[in-house]
């Protein structure tokens, strides 16, 4: 089988090109370590903010704020401009002991035997059916992720006035994003008494022209071809149900560590993370995991962060002054 | 636009596609009518994929006689098709002393029905083949040829085949309506009229109305009975390596642990009377036990995610047999309440329609060297599009859905005519994410392509 990589070996394969996949891949050149790969499956580097179109990346990272797909393209060059190797469309599917990743390119499947993997696959929104929400499946039910892409690389809206479920960060950006499409939401719900975080949501009606339901669950989605209704419930059991053309599932993040789960690595059940040692080292230490991997759930800025320092750590265990997996 | 042909089949289930597979290579003309955009849109696209043999089934009825014989020609043409089979073989597990009390009438039942392979485990037997399965289990009969097998490629290869052979089939097509002149049938459909000699109602959870609609009466009613399902990651998967069956009940099979071709651990169906023949919804509650119950008889799956949650309809009739309904003089037979075993029960029940058929004179030359259609692999356990070169891009990541699936789906003899007949054809967006990462390129590609798509504008409109 032809390899479609240039090389078969690295000194550090990082998984994940988001931003503390990237952050680190450049940290571990400025630490002088030789070869970096960074793989992704998407076409395009620099993860999540790509399609996170509002102003909230890179005052502390480029002193700058900018928009999720400028912050992406400038981590994604700065990566490059350090040296990095960034192959895209390149998914990993398999993670063996002993750092040996199998790779699937639309070249042919490639194998390739890194001293370290970072593994930087980030976080994802738990959708609909993981919720185990009651009611239909039809079009029209969508994450904050899904919408986001959508709206941001493709120029599509699934619906045009959804109900919201959620008031985290997230929840926030997906409000901005529905405002900027055009979509108007019929409601936002939220199972607790108060809004996960405080503000923005107390002004979330004066802002979006939105009304915020509190202790308020969803309890069924109604429509035949598409959502036409849905059915909340409020803490003292009474029913209401909201006409709207889609529902729009945003938050209670869940990692993306499907990777670790097939192969062999620990799992903290817990979290569904993989399980580290205080530098973020694997059951298995020749992986590392680092960023949305690992609670708690974080924005561009921190992620970056995570990267530099597990990027310090993996260039310290590559010069044999970390402390070693047994002692950690 | 008038279609003549000698055979009309109404409904594009697994018993549709499978009977206008068959009576294609036995030489009819067939068209194939569906109402709605693609095959597999009623009680077909929630079925629970397993191969059975039969063991089970009442002894001498026709459905034992169908299962048995859909076995044996799944079986004998899977290959030629590419259809995978997954050989987990099935456990019929007793959890209690009741339960284990009615284990020698299943093998006296297995033996009647010609299933000479069952046999009885003890307790350290059953957890040496499962071992992850609860210790609580006290033994089980192994059933050693019920399989797992693809429940969406599979009817699909067969209307494909009936296709392939110069056989018809009509999408958004419903009978409104029909007259017979003594000697052939003008049926009225969404797509224009039909002329056919014989036609075979096989629709499903609508065959009795198909069927008043026609006579102004149907010898059954449909009785909508909902199973719903809970999908396990793939992590699950190496939990777990047969089908685990439920000691059955008079009224159903019960509830089913086992693994898909696709490499997940599914939970269901369980079984609810409702009077909607459409309204497939889940239920939170009733997900919820389930997930509990298959904790409860394999403890692992705690810890894995559930990945997705669908209900099925199965067109139960008053009666739990399969209804085969001759109107001889007419012309005209329908096949009604066909429930769990349908998946297999199919290809046996399309050789007992064309049996049916010739005993009352229609007169068919079987087709020499009919063509074969290639299926396009779903199975986890084979090789997947994305390990052969060339695929453009993956696209749903969860399930490694390559770009150059998602076009062979839109082509081909019998394209997708809807997002789910999408979605069965390649998995896209049927994984742990459901669509976060995928469905924006998807929307992209099908943009156009469906009545209902995926993005319903443009941002900003």
């Amino acid at each position: 089988m032809n390899n479609p990589f240039e090389y078969d070996r690295c000194d550090v394969a990082i998984i994940g090109a988001g931003p503390t996949g990237l952050a680190a891949a450049v940290q571990l050149k400025k630490q002088g370590i030789d070869r970096v790969l960074v793989l992704d499956r998407e076409s395009e580097a620099g993860g999540i903010p790509r399609h996170c179109g509002h102003h909230s990346f890179g005052v502390i990272e480029y002193a700058r704020l900018m928009t999720g797909p400028v912050y992406a393209k400038r981590l994604a060059e700065t990566t490059f401009q350090a040296g990095v190797q960034i192959a895209l469309q390149a998914s990993v599917t398999h993670l063996g002991p002993a750092g040996a990743l199998t790779i699937s390119t639309p070249k042919g499947t490639g194998h390739l035997r890194a001293k370290r993997v970072l593994i930087a696959t980030g976080a994802r929104e738990t959708p609909r059916s993981a919720r185990l929400v009651s009611g239909g499946r039809m079009p029209g039910i969508s994450t904050t992720g899904a919408l986001q892409s959508m709206v941001y690389l493709k120029n599509l809206i699934p619906f045009r006035n959804p109900l919201v479920v959620g008031t985290e960060i997230v929840s926030f950006s997906a409000l901005l994003t529905c405002k900027k499409a055009g979509i108007k939401p019929a409601a936002l719900i939220e199972e607790k008494s108060s809004p996960s975080i405080l503000w923005p949501f107390h002004h979330a009606a004066g802002w979006f022209g939105v009304p915020l339901f509190l202790s308020t669950k969803i309890n069924k989605i109604m429509g035949k071809d598409r959502v036409e209704n849905v059915r909340v419930t409020d803490k003292n059991g009474n029913h209401r149900d909201i006409a709207c053309d889609g529902v729009l599932f945003t938050g209670l993040f869940t990692p993306e560590s499907t990777l670790a789960r097939m192969g062999h690595l620990l799992i903290d059940f817990g979290t569904g993370s993989p399980m580290v040692d205080r530098f973020g080292r694997c059951s298995d230490p020749v992986y590392y995991a680092a960023g949305n991997l690992l609670p708690p759930l974080n924005m561009g800025l921190n992620c970056w962060r995570a990267g530099r320092r597990a990027g310090r750590w993996i260039a310290r265990d590559l010069a044999g002054t970390l402390p070693s997996a047994d002692t950690g | 636009m008038t279609a003549d042909v000698d055979i009309a089949v109404i409904g594009g289930g697994v018993v549709g596609c499978a009977v206008a597979r068959r009576m294609t290579l036995e030489g009819a003309r067939v068209v194939l009518i569906e109402k709605a955009g693609d095959i597999l849109d009623g009680a077909s696209k929630g079925n629970s994929a397993i191969l059975h043999t039969g063991f089970d089934a009442p002894p001498g009825t026709l459905e034992q006689e169908c299962v048995r014989r859909g076995h044996d020609e799944f079986m004998e043409i899977h290959r030629n098709f590419n259809l995978p089979v997954l050989k987990t073989g099935a456990l019929v597990a007793a959890w209690s002393q009741a339960e284990e009390d009615k284990f020698e009438t299943i093998l006296e039942k297995g033996r009647k029905n010609g299933v000479d392979d069952l046999q009885l485990l003890d307790r350290a037997q059953v957890l040496a083949r499962e071992p992850n399965l609860a210790p609580t289990v006290r033994s089980a009969i192994s059933v050693p040829r019920e399989y797992v097998i693809d429940p969406w490629s599979t009817p699909l290869a067969h209307l494909k085949q009936a296709v392939e052979n110069g056989g018809r089939a009509l999408f958004n097509a419903e009978v409104t309506g029909g007259v017979f002149d003594g000697k052939n049938w003008l049926l009225d459909t969404g797509q224009g009229k039909v002329r056919a000699e014989y036609v075979v109602n096989c629709a499903g959870l609508y065959g009795d109305r198909v069927d008043q609609k026609i006579f102004g009466t149907s010898e059954f009613t449909i009785k909508p009975r909902k199973g719903q399902f809970v999908v396990f990651d793939k992590a699950a998967a190496r939990l777990l390596s047969s089908i685990i069956l439920p000691v059955p009940t008079e009224r159903t099979k019960g509830i089913v642990l086992f693994p898909t071709i696709f490499g997940n651990i599914v939970v269901g169906p369980t079984a609810e009377e409702q009077d909607s023949r459409d309204d497939a919804s889940v239920d939170e509650t009733i997900l919820h036990s389930l997930k509990q119950q298959a904790v409860t008889s394999l403890p692992g799956l705690a810890d894995i995610p559930v990945t997705a949650v669908y209900a099925g309809i199965r067109p139960a009739t008053e009666e739990p047999q399969y209804r085969v309904i001759q109107r001889t003089e007419q012309h005209w037979l329908t096949l009604g309440g066909i429930r769990s075993t349908g998946l297999t029960g199919a290809l046996g029940l399309a050789r007992h329609v064309h049996d049916l058929l010739s005993s009352r004179g229609a007169e068919f030359n079987t087709l020499e060297n009919p063509g074969i259609p290639f299926v396009p692999n779903l199975a986890e356990h084979l090789d997947r599009d994305y390990t052969i070169p060339g695929y453009g891009e993956i696209v749903c990541h969860c399930e490694m859905v390559t770009q150059r699936e998602i076009s062979a789906a839109m082509e081909g003899s019998v394209p997708a005519g809807n997002m789910g007949g999408l979605k069965r054809r390649t998995r896209a967006t049927m994984g742990r994410c459901q669509g976060f990462y995928c469905s924006a390129r998807l929307a992209e590609l099908t943009r156009g392509k469906f009545v209902h798509p995926l993005g319903i504008g443009e941002a900003g409109e």
